[in-house]
């Protein structure tokens, strides 16, 4: 197991490292610079400027200073909040997208599991033509249409949530946040937990349980559910991935104060370190997270782990 | 072969739900391609007495207008068509590279395939979505870059696929044959590995197109993709999620129609394959 873990994580390191190189480097390969306005600076300012950021030091120095400082968690300061290190930003948002994005996988999973066992216990009824449904929605409304469209139903027709904005210890505000970003893991979780809950009931050690006169809620939970569930196991990193690309859409859509929203006003504003600092945090989280699942999974499944 | 392909057409066929779908998405695609002509209006005309007007025969504005007063039924239809051109032109390429790349990679094996495979999954592991907002922050919003971006995301699976279908090639007789017969690998690979591993490229060819159709609707969405007076579904969604409450047919005409195409799409991928596994019945 641990051997596993650390081949599993010498792939890890050098990935992240590649992806803080490159986001560094094509920030410098950038056409004009951070500073470039409708008004030109004058020379002295400029230079004030280029000093202050450590904008004229060489390149490989620059890179040097970048990567010890991203060590110490340190992503340098924002170009366009001003007084703002990018490090405080996250932290600020942080918080909201962790609580935004963990509640919308355990509802996934939550109401995705139960829903696709039963599903395939009773196959061409009522819970099988949900769990269908539920997976149409999900392939066919993105996120980004579903978030208004709850909004226009339950916000404004209905006058039951608020339809955007944001206040601490206010759970109405993220109702349909959560919802709208749990929806499309939500349906996928569903659709393989039926599949494979029906392939297991096949196979010979439900027979034989059945043989022994087991009651069938003992079969389905104690022996049915556990090799149901390695497919789900495997598609915990490709959810956190979906929930976290979906965050950037239900932050902008709703206002919620993540770091979601900051990736994109920042993209908006062209403002370089706060992109950085950004893609590097929601890289290594991307990763971070399919290292964890990886080890779940070899954990789960003995043939995972023991494969050359 | 041919009578393989034969077999997997009646499949098709027989499929009614995919054959449905399949005339639904042939259907909205001639219909952004006649659509336009048939309404008076034009989509970039500004018609400033009928503002946010409700879908309806009033000025011929058939799905109504946007806050502008610019036509909604021309403009939708002119994004969609550029909504399933982005999808098909960046599925093209995504599709060419991943072939091109699984298909050497899968023939020449050994250490060529472990370093290739090795720099396919270290890009699969990165956020791309992240990092195509990150290079339209350094280099503008740009649409040539969108297809770049998009048909580098697309290019990941199909090489998977590829070089999986080229490796159990790899091994048989008539691959040894051509190579007996002094055919070089370019041209075994064009001529024998290819053709033979096209069933599975076809289908997961139809399952990248709405992918990329959404992925492209997501950036142009937050803003970095198509930028306007041009529309495409994602722009007209992200419009229209703006001024719901007081014209929610903004929303719901350009959501509609990314739903029918996102779900008719992947119907039709799933039936192909279905109809080319020769494991199925007929």
């Amino acid at each position: 197991m641990l051997r596993y873990f650390l081949t599993r994580l010498a792939g890890a390191v050098p990935t992240l490292f590649f992806i803080v190189t490159i986001t560094f480097f094509l920030v410098r390969a950038a056409p004009g610079g951070p500073f470039d306005q409708e008004r030109t600076l004058p020379p002295e300012i400029m230079a004030n400027l280029q000093d202050a950021y450590g904008l004229d030091q060489p390149v490989f120095t620059q890179y040097a200073r970048y990567l010890g400082a991203l060590l110490h968690g340190d992503f340098g300061p924002s170009f366009r909040y001003q007084d703002f290190s990018v490090s405080e930003l996250i932290g600020q948002g942080f918080p909201v997208t962790l609580e935004l994005g963990s509640l919308a996988l355990l509802l996934a999973l939550g109401l995705g599991i139960p829903l696709g066992v039963v599903a395939a216990l009773r196959r061409n009824r009522a819970a099988d033509y949900a769990a269908i449904s539920l997976a149409v929605i999900g392939i066919a409304f993105p996120t980004f249409v579903v978030l208004p469209f709850l909004g226009l139903v339950f916000g404004i027709h209905l006058h039951w949530l608020p339809v955007a904005g944001w206040e601490p210890g206010s759970p109405s505000h993220l109702v349909l946040p959560v919802i709208a970003l749990a929806l499309q893991p939500l349906s996928v979780i569903a659709r393989l937990v039926r599949a494979s809950v029906i392939e297991v009931l096949r196979s010979q050690f439900i027979r034989t349980a059945l043989a022994k006169g087991l009651p069938p809620h003992v079969i389905i939970l104690r022996h049915a559910l556990r090799p149901a569930l390695l497919p789900v196991a495997g598609f915990l990193a490709p959810a956190v991935a979906s929930v976290m690309t979906g965050s950037l859409i239900v932050e902008s859509i709703a206002g919620l104060p993540g770091i979601g929203r900051y990736l994109v006003q920042g993209a908006l504003n062209r403002d370089y370190t706060l992109v950085m600092g950004m893609v590097v945090v929601y890289s290594a989280l991307l990763i971070g997270m399919g290292l964890a699942v990886d080890l779940l999974y070899a954990w789960l499944d003995p043939r995972v782990r023991l494969a050359p | 072969m041919n009578a393989l392909r034969a077999d997997a057409v009646l499949r098709l066929r027989s499929n009614r739900g995919a054959m449905l779908a399949l005339y639904l998405v042939l259907a909205v695609v001639v219909c952004t391609l006649v659509g336009p002509w048939l309404n008076p209006n034009r989509g970039e005309t500004l018609d400033i007495s009928h503002v946010a007007t409700q879908p309806g025969l009033e000025g011929a504005h058939w799905f109504g207008t946007d806050r502008l007063g610019r036509d909604l039924f021309v403009r939708t239809l002119e994004g969609t068509r550029l909504s399933l051109a982005v999808g098909l032109l960046a599925g093209a390429v995504s599709m060419l590279i991943g072939i091109g790349y699984g298909a050497i990679a899968g023939y020449f094996g050994g250490r060529t395939d472990a370093v290739m495979m090795r720099i396919v999954e270290m890009m699969s592991g990165l956020p791309l979505i992240f990092f195509v907002i990150f290079l339209t922050v350094i280099f503008g919003r740009n649409e040539y870059l969108l297809f770049l971006s998009i048909g580098a995301v697309g290019w990941l699976t199909m090489a998977r696929i590829v070089r999986g279908q080229t490796l159990s090639l790899r091994r048989r007789e008539f691959i040894e044959a051509a190579i007996v017969s002094g055919a070089g690998a370019g041209r075994i690979i064009r001529t024998h590995v290819i053709p033979n591993a096209i069933g599975p490229v076809i289908v997961y060819a139809t399952l990248t197109v709405p992918e990329i159709i959404m992925f492209e609707s997501f950036i142009s969405f937050l803003g970095l993709g198509i930028q306007e007076p041009r529309a495409s579904l994602g722009t007209l969604i992200a419009a229209g999620a703006t001024e719901m409450e007081a014209a929610p047919w903004m929303l719901l005409v350009p959501g509609g129609i990314l739903a029918v195409l996102l779900l008719c799409l992947n119907i039709v991928g799933d039936g192909l394959r279905d109809a080319l596994d020769p494991r199925a019945p007929v």
